[in-house]
């Protein structure tokens, strides 16, 4: 596993609040989801977004990603207020942002490096730059050996981490994970978050996690990656300079029902949220 | 709020209690003048976006080599056939009247203004609608459309226009050869069974067509392709309920796209005929 090179290093925003959600509002044909959601994220921060089956937590992220626009209240993020902004504005916006969505959702007719490649092919990057930058970011999660390979032929963890490799390979400032390590066995589940960890403390990107399952947000909150040894260690990153704050947002019904520090939501005494730490 | 040319269009209701028969018929007939809207925007949208960049030429030539090369043999066999068959049907008529020559005549107006684009408008749609929905529909719920759209892709660039594009271009000419191939067989069928002969058959067919009857042709495979090409990707991209809303999105495909073949079919037949006796 060789280390990520300075040149991928996703291009940090300047401005200190990544992300804020302002009274959001949205809903279907079954009445509103997300009833009046707020709170924002400061850059090179790590929010865990918890909260049920259907308590809104990929419509946040779909969101934040300006996949979705909402009823009512307003969406910034990387200093732009998105619910605004026409759809073709919106493409321009998504490409500072990766996206990891729940299943993978790799393009299924092409191979694992064209779906890595797909964002740098897009943007008209010359193809003698795309094949280093595919096989880097293919190496940072440890799978340079599948490049060739469908989608169809790897398993669901292998799948999530190539999703994480097309997501990193635009170098965004902030990412999305939408319950990354659902339906994964315990030691696959490791891997992928090990992989937001080096995410995390090697390129310092904001992160947005949205899952079910307390110990992948515990683990983000109690563990760094070290660069230099190349390893997972218990406790805060020693790069005072960007230090990994991770805050946890439980929603219940479209609504906040608890933000704070891991240390608050360990040491809680509500009865819902201690159903989380079971 | 303004809403995506893809993006579905979300209502929300506040009645909790049970709906009259009044606001039963109200619901369905604002969803059907919704689902007219979004296709008339996705149409809209599939044409304009062929005129600015990006343009995704890979892909159309992509969608080309599928929907034409890969119509190819069912157009062939159908076109061989109808030809055939028709002479069959008519000829025995003719032969009442000892106007047996006639035959070519008929077959070829036939063929060129009416059974030509029409039988191949609807095989390509049955072929070709339904693919479309089906690979859209697949896309779209299991996430890549919006995957493609969290990359910042255009969706509708990148998946309507290269089928809208690749549709008019090769229709039209898989509708030529549908033609040509019917005339084959219309003239395989008048020498073994009218013993007409194959140089009065050829004479006859192609001395009675004038340009109207070309343009009446090639009108109608334009419009039938991009009826099939953009009914198609509408369905697959306004699946509802996973795979099950596939197949759903699959066979509405076919249907809609069929009927409105066949519909159009008559009021641009009215049409050429009209201009016909004004020209």
């Amino acid at each position: 596993m060789g280390s990520p090179s300075t040149s991928a290093i996703p291009a940090g925003s300047n401005s200190a609040e990544a992300l804020r959600f302002s009274d959001v509002w949205i809903g279907f044909d079954e009445g509103p989801i997300l009833r009046g959601l707020s709170f924002s994220i400061q850059t090179g921060e790590t929010l865990v977004l918890l909260g049920e089956t259907g308590t809104g937590k990929t419509l946040a992220l779909k969101l934040a990603a300006g996949l979705l626009r909402p009823d009512a209240g307003t969406v910034r993020a990387l200093g732009q207020d998105i619910s605004a902004k026409s759809e073709r504005e919106l493409l321009q916006f998504r490409r500072q942002v990766g996206f990891v969505f729940q299943e993978g959702a790799l393009f299924d007719s092409l191979t694992v490096g064209e779906n890595v490649a797909y964002r740098l092919e897009e943007d008209g990057v010359p193809a003698d730059e795309i094949e280093p930058r595919v096989r880097e970011v293919l190496r940072f999660v440890e799978l340079e050996h599948t490049g060739e390979q469908l989608p169809s032929e790897l398993s669901g963890g292998m799948r999530r981490r190539v999703s994480i490799a097309r997501a990193l390979i635009g170098r965004p400032p902030i990412v999305l994970y939408d319950s990354p390590t659902a339906g994964l066995d315990p030691i696959t589940s490791q891997t992928i978050i090990t992989l937001i960890l080096r995410l995390r403390d090697v390129y310092h990107v904001t992160s947005v996690l949205a899952t079910h399952r307390l110990q992948d947000g515990f683990a983000l909150a109690n563990f760094h990656f070290d660069p230099k040894a190349r390893t997972v260690r218990r406790g805060a990153s020693n790069d005072k300079t960007k230090p990994a704050v991770t805050r946890f947002l439980v929603l219940r019904d479209g609504r906040i029902y608890f933000e704070g520090s891991p240390e608050d939501m360990l040491n809680t005494k509500d009865r819902y949220l201690q159903r989380f730490l079971i | 709020m303004p809403e995506t040319p893809l993006q579905v269009t979300h209502r929300q209701s506040d009645d909790a209690g049970t709906p009259t028969v009044v606001e039963v018929l109200t619901d369905a007939a604002k969803h059907s003048v919704l689902q007219v809207q979004d296709y008339a925007k996705l149409s809209y949208h599939s044409v304009l976006d062929l005129f600015t960049p990006p343009r995704y030429g890979q892909d159309t030539i992509q969608q080309m080599d599928d929907i034409g090369v890969g119509s190819l043999p069912i157009v062939l066999l159908s076109g061989f056939f109808i030809g055939a068959v028709m002479v069959l049907q008519t000829g025995a008529q003719f032969q009442r009247f000892g106007q047996v020559s006639l035959t070519g005549d008929i077959v070829s107006l036939a063929l060129v203004r009416e059974l030509g684009p029409s039988i191949t408008g609807l095989l390509v749609a049955g072929r070709c609608s339904s693919g479309i929905a089906s690979e859209l529909g697949s896309m779209l719920v299991t996430e890549q459309v919006d995957a493609m759209r969290a990359m910042g892709t255009d969706p509708g660039r990148k998946l309507v226009s290269p089928r809208v594009l690749a549709s008019l271009v090769v229709v039209p000419l898989l509708t030529t050869i549908s033609v040509f191939i019917g005339l084959v067989g219309g003239m395989v069928a008048s020498v073994f069974s009218l013993r007409l002969s194959a140089t009065t058959f050829w004479q006859r067919a192609i001395a009675i067509l004038v340009f109207s009857d070309l343009m009446q042709g090639f009108t109608k495979s334009v419009v039938f392709a991009f009826i099939l090409s953009t009914v198609g990707c509408y369905q697959g991209l306004n699946v509802r309920g996973g795979t099950q809303g596939v197949g759903r999105a699959t066979t509405q495909a076919v249907v809609v796209s069929s009927v409105l073949i066949i519909v159009a079919d008559t009021f641009l037949t009215r049409l050429a005929l009209f201009l016909a006796d004004k020209l």
